[in-house]
């Protein structure tokens, strides 16, 4: 399936969800879903499309915006497919998509961690890579290095 | 499994209880610093609670600081520090793909060649420290005598043994040396003997096949769900290998095939297939390494390096077969010389969330036997 297959079988399944289909980012385009509906999207994808192989899934800060990037993939018929959500920095909650691919746990964790979106319904939304006492979250475009941490200063 | 409570001989009843026990971050079996909250009933293991971040050190922080794309290729070196090579190699393929540059075939074919020099010398470690944690310390020395050689290899093209900033955006930083096929050469020669001595001493010893087999089994849909990669599912029996399933470089020029799991001697996808096919995939390395010498067309590597990297604004996945499975690099481009955002998806994060689900109702003992046949690099898993 070529991307706009995808595409279009996602716009005619789910309208309005469907928020932008982003076919001029080069080289890899994306589909904008709006963050209610991404469980949704993501059982569909999962069980009626094949994609069983979620690769990755990356926070970005958008500056006044988070996003939530999933690159989705199929081992059955090697197709691949970028879905991304975003939502704003004050407000940053998705639905956890880990009870569709169990993958999705730590990358969530770790998108959580480093820009502080919350994933609702995740079994154990803890900080993964940095301390669990750490203020802050470090991949925010507008994150301040502390310069302590627990009484200690932080060399530079 | 269930457990009776202890009687002791004057028939009185011992209490019973689950207790948490740490396993690292200083612990041998961890490779590195790693640390497990184990909660055991007596020996066997109910849960496996892993606490990484030791050794997270803000990879893609400071990418987002580099002043050039070419910057970021000492820092992609030490994520995985014992397979470098295949590190620069996915990472310079995401990059290529978001400037969508041609790369002389000279370079396409030397890349291969180390990637798969590296992969046999990542799974020599790999295999070699498997028997220690198991108790068997000879094929370690045969394993690392024979990884020394692809580093010096290594260190006759770039100079570097473990870190090379070899493989740039674009090209090499240098050609090959004179004297580099026929060392490879006699290398793969003499190497192939030593495959045969780790298989006969390690991989078939009784004591060995009784630690690994049956132990650890990540069942097919498991290992997908959780989305394991490299020798982790296709110990599984998925037949899966991005050199043949997504090509990349020059991979589907040559004639090899993907080793999948077949539960010689336990059940498929136990420990003791994920330390075989690690074992046969350095034999498949053998036979591209081979092809790929003696086609080697003549070219300036590089030719195609460009003298200014300034992607145009827009972003690219770009992935590879690491030794440990699928290496992916999503960098975003905002048009200015630094990238705006690189996330480097690493497969022995992604391989070692699933320890939780194999080692349950496991023995303390068989988690040590599970966590080495993972297989995994802190440096990488952290970042």
């Amino acid at each position: 399936m070529t991307f706009q297959e995808i595409a279009d079988k996602l716009s005619a399944k789910f309208g309005q969800n469907i928020l932008a289909i982003k076919s001029d980012v080069k080289p890899d385009p994306y589909i904008l879903v709006s963050a209610d509906s991404i469980l949704e999207i993501s059982k569909y994808l999962r069980d009626e499309e094949n994609f069983d192989f979620l690769n990755s899934l990356s926070g970005v800060d958008l500056k006044g915006k988070l996003a939530a990037v999933y690159h989705i993939s199929s081992l059955t018929s090697k197709d691949k497919i970028v879905i991304r959500v975003e939502v704003e920095t004050a407000n940053p909650t998705i639905p956890s998509v880990e009870s569709i691919w169990k993958s999705a746990n730590w990358h969530e964790r770790e998108a959580f961690d480093l820009f502080g979106i919350v994933f609702s319904n995740h079994p154990d939304l803890r900080r993964i890579l940095l301390p669990y006492d750490w203020e802050g979250h470090p991949l925010r475009k507008d994150y301040q290095v502390p310069e302590f941490y627990n009484g200690m200063k932080v060399p530079y | 499994m269930e457990i009776k409570s202890p009687i002791s001989s004057t028939g009185k009843k011992l209490r019973t209880e689950e207790m948490i026990i740490n396993m690292g971050p200083q612990h041998p079996s961890t490779h590195g610093v790693l640390r497990l909250e184990l909660i055991v009933d007596g020996e066997i293991v109910n849960e496996v609670i892993p606490h990484l971040g030791y050794l997270h050190r803000c990879f893609e922080k400071h990418c987002e600081h580099m002043t050039n794309y070419q910057q970021v290729i000492p820092y992609v070196d030490r994520m995985d520090y014992v397979a470098a090579m295949n590190n620069e190699l996915a990472y310079a393929i995401a990059v290529e793909k978001l400037l969508a540059i041609q790369i002389p075939e000279r370079v396409d074919y030397i890349r291969v060649i180390m990637a798969e020099l590296q992969r046999i010398a990542s799974h020599l470690i790999a295999v070699g420290t498997y028997g220690i944690d198991i108790g068997a310390f000879t094929p370690f020395l045969y394993c690392f005598r024979d990884r020394e050689k692809i580093l010096d290899l290594f260190e006759i093209t770039c100079g570097a043994r473990l870190l090379y900033n070899y493989i740039w955006v674009g090209g090499l930083s240098h050609d090959l040396p004179t004297n580099f096929i026929p060392k490879t050469q006699s290398f793969i020669k003499e190497f192939r003997k030593t495959l045969k001595e780790v298989t006969d001493l390690l991989v078939y010893n009784e004591i060995f096949v009784k630690r690994t087999a049956n132990i650890g089994v990540l069942p097919k849909d498991v290992a997908i769900n959780y989305g394991c990669s490299g020798p982790m599912l296709r110990a599984s029996g998925v037949d899966w290998d991005l050199r043949r399933d997504d090509p990349y470089s020059v991979y589907h020029k040559f004639d090899w095939k993907v080793i999948v799991g077949k539960g010689e001697v336990g059940t498929i996808g136990d420990c003791w297939d994920r330390n075989m096919v690690r074992v046969l995939e350095m034999e498949e390395s053998l036979k591209i390494i081979e092809q790929a010498i003696v086609s080697i067309p003549e070219g300036n590597v590089q030719s195609a390096i460009p003298k200014r990297i300034r992607p145009n604004p827009g972003e690219s996945y770009g992935r590879a077969e690491s030794p440990r499975g699928e290496l992916g690099f999503y960098v975003i481009s905002d048009g200015t010389a630094s990238p705006y955002r690189i996330k480097a998806r690493s497969p022995a994060f992604v391989n070692l969330s699933v320890i939780n689900e194999i080692s349950r109702g496991s023995m303390i003992a068989d988690l040590v036997a599970i966590m080495g046949s993972i297989d995994i690099v802190l440096g990488e898993v952290d970042r």
